[in-house]
């Protein structure tokens, strides 16, 4: 694939990402100020979130548009801020993976609160 | 003798600038603490008591201080990133100044909103 | 108005130099450009810089007033005037020729970069091409058109200054108007040049260009139209084939 083709899907892949996750923050950012009222207990949060299904949908969803998201954008920043380094790709694939592994952990965590 | 004056403030010194900073700058922060975040959440598996103690480690005043300014970079990045959208994806109407104006407010709002229901 | 005289840093030399600074005398409606023929004139006869039409229509006589990139025949000193000092440098992002003239043939080349050219397949012998005032392509054409390539966009844009191989605002705007003239037959070739980190996908949409433009040119529509372009020829094709 040439270069600018690569661009093309990746800054494509990118925005659309970019609309589920403008979706998904704007509904987490709502969840989250409604659960903080009063403090926030590890009980309280498995007490939403254990069993939910479709929260648990929800979130992975979430962490798979992040897993696409972010790491285009942060492979960005680098190849502009070190041009000769070619680190860029190799930082942005382990973000891709701590992204999606540690999401979904703790989405199969908070989803069976331990009880696997 | 001195080399040639490079672009500097003075040239960036407009809103659309000021908005391309914040997005980056508060892009860049969240994609370093996601990680973390997801990390502190999969402590759920210990199941509830074990979450709690991980929990614990918040209380101290510096995460709450991080997680107030995660939720504002959070707005700032959400709002710039639909700016964005407008702009290569909607039917063209400038820079949409306007809208960086409701973005920063609407930064501040889901700060003081933090600040009011974690209290 | 004040009757001290301003106090005129300008950029001698080249890629290496210095400001010098000069005493000008203040007039009512003084421009920038007249603040520099003043002192070529009178004061400095070695100094060098560029101007052509002095009504606002050319382009050539763009500098770096004050760290911002202006027409200086449009730019009124009482306009911009911080206390009684002005700063005038050659624009950036350009080689300097000598004090305040750049070598503009990068700005240039980039727009032969860009397939900013037109190429139809007609001939005279052909009827007229029909291009239909009101259909979007030409209604989208009409909005960029109308650059004069004074080189103001490319100097305000950061990326520009840290990607040697940027095509640019004023290169990419163009071949933005052109991707909208139904009379092209190149548009495969300049959805290749436009494509990748040389072009359109480089634009942080920083809005400098957009910003600046003597003429009120948007640049940053223009590129976020060739982004959206080629994106859908590159996953799901064009009307002149997939990328």
């Amino acid at each position: 694939m040439s270069t600018g083709v690569l661009q093309a899907k990746l800054w494509y892949a990118q925005r659309i990402s970019a609309m589920v996750l403008g979706l998904c923050v704007a509904i987490h950012l709502l969840i989250i100020f409604y659960a903080i009222r009063g403090g926030l207990s590890a009980q309280e949060i498995l007490g939403r979130t254990q069993g939910n299904v479709l929260l648990a949908i929800f979130y992975e969803v979430f962490i798979l548009a992040c897993f696409v998201h972010a790491p285009i954008g942060v492979a960005n920043i680098l190849q502009e801020t070190f041009p000769k380094s070619s680190l860029a790709r190799p930082l942005s694939f382990i973000l891709a993976l701590l992204i999606l592994v540690l999401g979904t952990t703790a989405v199969i965590g908070v989803f069976t609160g331990g009880q696997i | 003798m001195s080399a040639r004056p490079k672009l500097d403030y003075r040239a960036k010194s407009h809103l659309s600038y000021f908005a391309y900073v914040c997005h980056r700058f508060s892009g860049l922060l969240l994609a370093c603490f996601i990680p973390l975040h997801f990390l502190m959440l999969s402590q759920s598996l210990r199941g509830a008591q074990g979450f709690e103690k991980s929990l614990a480690l918040t209380d101290f005043w510096i995460f709450k201080f991080g997680e107030w300014a995660l939720v504002i970079l959070l707005a700032v990045h959400l709002a710039g990133g639909i700016r964005l959208l407008m702009i290569e994806f909607g039917p063209w109407k400038g820079l949409r100044k306007g809208w960086i104006q409701t973005s920063i407010l609407f930064a501040i709002t889901c700060g003081l909103l933090f600040l009011y229901f974690a209290n | 108005m004040s009757n001290t005289d301003l106090k005129v840093k300008v950029w001698r030399g080249s890629q290496e130099g210095e400001f010098v600074e000069y005493l000008v005398p203040r007039n009512p409606n003084q421009t920038v450009l007249d603040v520099v023929t003043y002192i070529q004139r009178k004061l400095d006869p070695t100094l060098s810089y560029r101007f052509a039409c002095r009504v606002g229509m050319c382009g050539s006589c763009a500098m770096t007033v004050d760290g911002v990139a202006r027409w200086t025949c449009r730019t009124h000193v009482s306009q911009i005037l911080q206390g009684d000092s002005l700063e005038i440098a050659p624009l950036n992002n350009l080689p300097v020729i000598k004090d305040l003239a750049t070598d503009m043939r990068e700005f240039f080349n980039k727009w032969k970069g860009a397939v900013g050219f037109f190429k139809g397949n007609q001939t005279r012998h052909d009827d007229f091409a029909k291009v239909e005032p009101h259909s979007v392509e030409r209604q989208l054409a009409n909005a960029g058109i109308e650059c004069i390539g004074c080189g103001v966009c490319y100097a305000s844009c950061e990326v520009v200054e840290s990607r040697p191989n940027y095509l640019g605002p004023a290169a990419l705007n163009r071949a933005w108007t052109l991707t909208n003239d139904v009379r092209d037959i190149q548009q495969l070739e300049r959805m290749y040049a436009v494509a990748g980190d040389a072009g359109c996908h480089a634009c942080h949409t920083q809005g400098s260009c957009t910003e600046r433009c003597p003429k009120a040119i948007e640049p940053t529509a223009s590129i976020a139209g060739l982004k959206k372009l080629v994106a859908k020829a590159a996953v799901r094709g064009s009307k002149w084939g997939k990328l």
